[in-house]
């Protein structure tokens, strides 16, 4: 029983993480941009939970409110600074992007300042569920693992059924070919960003309670990310899904039964399987 | 091996005058800092042989520079001094059998993966000393004495006084400049610049490539050794952070900065990231916003991958009229 606890968990994990590396591996893939301040708009989202939250007084209210936020910031960051980055070697992307988390974390500083904070679980997910005498799941846990599971489900159906998704995906496949056709390249390329930024932010918005909100939030969780991109192969979004399952349930079983090496253990998979299969698990579709 | 613009030619050598003359004028501060920036040279140096010179883009070198520094603590009595003449080649190979076995896996991806795989090692190696008792856990190891130089009685030179390792340190900063400087000048240098410019066109000449890439990213991982090594006896201490991706990236960044594939670039990479972030958190400028620095930071980078996109050292370059080179856009 105890085990299933731990794979609940790890599932949940697992399907959060796959929240911020779909859009990881969106822009990695469809844009060609290594986006490393992914990790910080995976934080912005959790600071805008805990503070909408505590201005509305509802997770409910603060969530929309916070997808628009980051959508703006998405567009914004996009239009100024990322698009300049398109045909630019990826080492200009990484050191851009390495100032922006710069600025996020001080920007984070100035305006919330240094200590932990904690989001509260709205009272109608705050319970438990029984599964033996001494042992119970939280019903939160069990939301995040749900909304994550409907949000993959909505995005394998936008890019798989829709005519944008299909315009994404042709931009994905060849630039250039899909802009002769007439396809808005620099407008898929800004939904796409804003839409990845939203994704992360949304992922720090309702993992808030659980994981508490902190400085350097970000940083901690961005490297698994790129991690699970990697592993799925990168652009793949079914990948990205069985990677972060992986990953996740890995990581937390890692904790229980070996503690010293769990760190180890994510990044030693990594490599078993990059080298393996170089170019990841599944190829980009 | 390009040659130096004069202009450059002529600034490089006022730095290094000014470097070598600076213990006599400088505080102790500004000594150690300098000393500091040198070891940064040096270990940005080491990854433009692999980033700038073969194309191979690590984010995990801080690897050898953390592992390095580890040896050296791990190797070295608690209380009582240990000899440079055995822990520095003790260090730097241990440095090298790890580059060895990391690159013999690591090479056989390339591109983003690679990126993600270098990083991957180092990762593993930070949570190795972090979370297990081998290297005293997060808290790190303290170096209690310096290790010394001394040949039976005879002892030129004291290690933990700041002035004598500053002229150390850059001793060694020009050489590794003069010898990465020779290496890429040779025809093992040669044919990492052709792997770097069409590695297609490398293997069909006939090249191992292969073993060329693993030569560079062996030797790279070594001088790094080197300057984690210096680091480790500047501090006198070793934690996990050395070990850190964002270490791998402040080094990176250092080189981005300064400008690739030129050595000199890296040193001025160096020079211009500590010293820019020092400028930043100068209380006696900045006052309250002193403590801001990051935000300034981040902008000063942003700002150099938007304006400068060739780096620092190429800004130098046109500054001496020379026509700007064409980006290395990709």
């Amino acid at each position: 029983m105890e085990y299933l606890i731990q794979v609940l968990n790890g599932i949940q994990y697992g399907l959060l993480l796959f929240l911020l590396a779909s859009g990881l591996t969106l822009i990695f893939g469809i844009m060609g941009v290594i986006n490393l301040a992914h990790g910080a708009f995976y934080m912005v989202g959790a600071y805008l939970a805990y503070w909408l939250a505590k201005m509305t007084g509802s997770l409910w209210l603060a969530l929309p409110l916070g997808v628009v936020i980051a959508l703006a910031i998405g567009v914004l960051l996009e239009s100024a600074l990322i698009r300049r980055l398109y045909q630019r070697d990826h080492l200009y992307q990484v050191l851009l992007t390495f100032g922006l988390i710069l600025i996020f974390e001080e920007l984070r500083s100035i305006l919330f300042g240094n200590d932990v904070h904690g989001v509260p679980i709205p009272p109608a997910l705050n319970f438990s569920i029984p599964l033996t005498e001494t042992l119970s799941y939280p019903v939160y846990r069990l939301f995040i693992s749900g909304v994550c599971l409907v949000i993959a489900a909505a995005l394998y159906f936008v890019i798989q059924k829709t005519r944008i998704g299909m315009m994404v995906r042709a931009g994905n496949s060849n630039r250039e070919m899909a802009q002769v056709l007439g396809v808005n390249i620099p407008l898929i390329y800004t939904l796409v960003f804003a839409f990845g930024v939203a994704l992360a932010a949304f992922a720090g918005m309702i993992a808030a309670p659980v994981s508490s909100v902190f400085p350097g939030m970000g940083n901690q969780i961005l490297i698994i990310c790129f991690v699970v991109v990697v592993i799925g192969g990168i652009g793949s979004i079914h990948g990205a899904m069985i990677a972060a399952l992986l990953i996740g349930i890995a990581d937390t079983l890692g904790k229980v039964l070996l503690p010293e090496y769990s760190g180890v253990a994510v990044y030693l998979l990594m490599a078993a399987i990059l080298i393996w299969r170089p170019q990841g698990l599944f190829q980009a579709t | 091996m390009q040659p130096i613009p004069k202009i450059t030619g002529l600034f490089l050598f006022l730095g290094l005058a000014t470097l070598a003359l600076f213990p006599f004028a400088g505080s102790t501060f500004y000594i150690q800092l300098l000393t500091k920036i040198m070891i940064m040279a040096i270990f940005a140096m080491s990854l433009d042989l692999i980033v700038g010179y073969t194309g191979l883009v690590s984010l995990g070198h801080s690897a050898f520079f953390g592992f390095a520094g580890y040896v050296l603590a791990l190797s070295a009595p608690r209380f009582d001094t240990v000899s440079l003449w055995w822990t520095l080649p003790a260090c730097l190979a241990a440095t090298g059998i790890l580059a060895v076995a990391i690159g013999a896996l690591v090479l056989r991806t390339s591109g983003i993966y690679f990126i993600m795989v270098t990083l991957a090692f180092a990762q593993m190696l930070y949570y190795l000393f972090h979370d297990t008792k081998l290297g005293g856990g997060s808290d790190g190891i303290y170096l209690n004495a310096r290790p010394s130089l001394a040949i039976g009685a005879f002892n030129p030179v004291d290690l933990g006084n700041k002035v004598h390792f500053y002229y150390v340190v850059l001793a060694l900063m020009v050489a590794v400049y003069f010898l990465l400087r020779r290496v890429l000048a040779s025809p093992f240098g040669r044919v990492l610049a052709g792997i770097k410019a069409n590695e297609s066109r490398v293997r069909a000449l006939g090249f191992q490539v292969f073993n060329y890439k693993l030569g560079a990213f062996v030797l790279a991982g070594v001088l790094g050794g080197l300057a984690g090594y210096l680091s480790a006896c500047q501090f006198g201490f070793v934690n996990p952070e050395i070990l850190s991706w964002h270490y791998s990236g402040v080094v990176l960044m250092m080189l981005i900065l300064g400008g690739m594939g030129r050595l000199y670039g890296a040193v001025i990479g160096a020079f211009a990231f500590v010293l820019v972030q020092e400028f930043f958190s100068y209380q006696d400028i900045f006052g309250e916003y002193a403590k801001r620095w990051q935000l300034a930071m981040g902008s000063f980078i942003v700002l150099v991958v938007l304006l400068l996109p060739q780096g620092l050292a190429d800004l130098l370059e046109r500054v001496g009229g020379k026509p700007a080179r064409e980006p290395r856009d990709g």
